[in-house]
């Protein structure tokens, strides 16, 4: 497992069984480890967004398996007319250089890797991050100049690539919404119809929904789902249009949402109170699990701290392993990652104590 | 030689132990000791100075000779105790937040 937290990464490992499991780390000390992620094609190689708001953004590589690292390129560049786009007054700013919040490796080539920004853009390496190119169509889209900043920057922080078709991707940004691509990149289709967001001053706006998180199975890649600042949503047709599918949860506020590894209509979520209070209803951490792809939710609570707990889960938090019984992992902001073996129905606290939890991914090794 | 004293994170990300020595052709300013630093050790570009402006980033401030240089001109010879590697040129991490 590997975790990004406020203050370094860690690299967490276990058999099989995932009972036991040995920390180490922290890596890069001290830095915000936005994202850590391994490629499916060669699970040594992982790619780390190390950010600072002293020293700027370096991303580094490693190539056993996160035993040793070497920065690679950090050099991102808003190619052609960098442009402008809302701000929270109501007037314009230009883009302007924050950090990488997501980095998602290709699923055919160990070399590439995209990476999600904020200021929101998309860029991508095919040379093992040493040199990083933007793939400039959807920041230079249309409906730019209307983004804006949610609470916590202008990110891109959602890449999802189509596993059967290689010219299709989704991605999103907090507060712009979700967008595909079916032609590699060249150009972007806006794909928010069905949302509604009582917090813009249009509700079923064309962009900008603070759309949260989006995951999809990859035998199923047309049903989407979506973790909205408010809704939980679904997609039967790759995002073009959109139904809520929050049904029985007790708060539709969150930021995770992921899909079983072998049940295309199992997904799971984390319900917080609001947006204004990020914690857990209750005081209850409860992860939401439903196996009809929405609208009918259980709580999953065997070995979640049922009182007193204040935390939130944010959204590059939670991911899932392949194992036969799938295994579901989340972070918090309060330093815990929990796991369960046996696909949500109980769960462990693999270690408590770590920074704030910014990211959570797994390798499943053989 | 110019001495060069980077603060921990950078050090650790150079791979150094204490400070560095650098040999500087013509006139030391903080430009040519910069650009003389990160030939050096290319994983600091960007971490110090900007890549596209080369301006000092906002909570990085240059230190010598008990002197704040940080909004000095990049282009002005540095002390003459920093030329002759008396005296130390310092990249400093802010102190910021709480």
């Amino acid at each position: 497992m590997l975790v990004g937290t406020r203050k370094g990464a860690f690299v967490l490992t276990s058999d099989g069984k995932r009972q036991d499991w040995t920390v180490d780390g922290p890596h890069f000390g001290g830095w915000e480890m936005y994202h850590v992620k391994g490629s499916p094609v060669n699970p040594d190689r992982i790619y780390a967004s190390q950010t600072s708001g002293w020293f700027g953004q370096l991303i580094q590589r490693s190539d056993d398996g996160g035993k040793s690292w070497e920065p690679v390129g950090n050099k991102f560049t808003y190619e052609g007319e960098v442009g402008e786009h809302l701000w929270y007054d109501g007037t314009l700013r230009p883009w302007e250089w924050q950090r990488v919040w997501h980095l998602e490796p290709s699923l055919t080539d160990a070399e590439t890797v995209y990476a999600g920004a904020e200021d929101a853009a998309l860029f991508r390496s095919t040379d093992g991050g040493q040199n990083w190119g933007e793939l400039t169509a959807l920041r230079q889209h249309d409906s730019a100049p209307w983004w804006q900043p949610g609470a916590g920057g202008m990110c891109l922080h959602t890449i999802i690539q189509d596993p059967s078709n290689p010219q299709r991707m989704f991605i999103a940004i907090s507060a712009a919404g979700a967008f595909r691509t079916d032609d590699g990149g060249e150009s972007w289709t806006p794909i928010n119809q069905g949302l509604n967001s009582e917090g813009i001053p249009d509700p079923d706006a064309k962009v900008g929904h603070c759309v949260h998180r989006i995951a999809l199975h990859r035998s199923n890649p047309d049903v989407l789902y979506m973790q909205k600042h408010w809704d939980v949503m679904r997609s039967d047709n790759a995002g073009d249009s959109w139904v809520e599918v929050s049904g029985n949860l007790p708060s539709d506020f969150g930021f995770p949402i992921d899909v079983h590894a072998h049940e295309p209509e199992t997904i799971y979520v984390v319900p917080i109170k609001s947006d204004s209070e990020h914690f857990p209803p209750d005081g209850k951490l409860r992860v939401y699990r439903s196996k009809t792809g929405g609208n009918e939710w259980e709580a999953l609570t065997s070995g979640l701290p049922q009182s007193d707990c204040y935390v939130n889960v944010l959204r590059d938090a939670m991911a899932v392993d392949s194992l036969d019984e799938c295994g579901i992992y989340f972070g918090t902001t309060g330093g815990q990652v929990y796991g369960s073996a046996d696909g949500g129905d109980n769960w462990e606290p693999i270690v408590r104590d770590l920074p704030p939890v910014l990211s959570v991914e797994v390798q499943t090794l053989s | 030689m110019i001495e060069v004293v980077l603060p921990a994170h950078l050090r650790r990300l150079a791979e150094v132990d204490g400070s560095v020595q650098l040999e500087i052709d013509g006139a030391v300013t903080q430009r040519t000791v910069l650009d003389a630093l990160e030939a050096r050790y290319p994983m600091l570009e960007g971490t110090i100075r900007d890549h596209h402006t080369k301006k000092r980033r906002a909570f990085v401030r240059f230190f010598a000779c008990k002197e704040d240089l940080s909004n000095e001109s990049p282009d002005e010879p540095l002390p003459e105790e920093v030329a002759s590697g008396k005296e130390p040129y310092l990249v400093v991490g802010a102190m910021a937040g709480g």
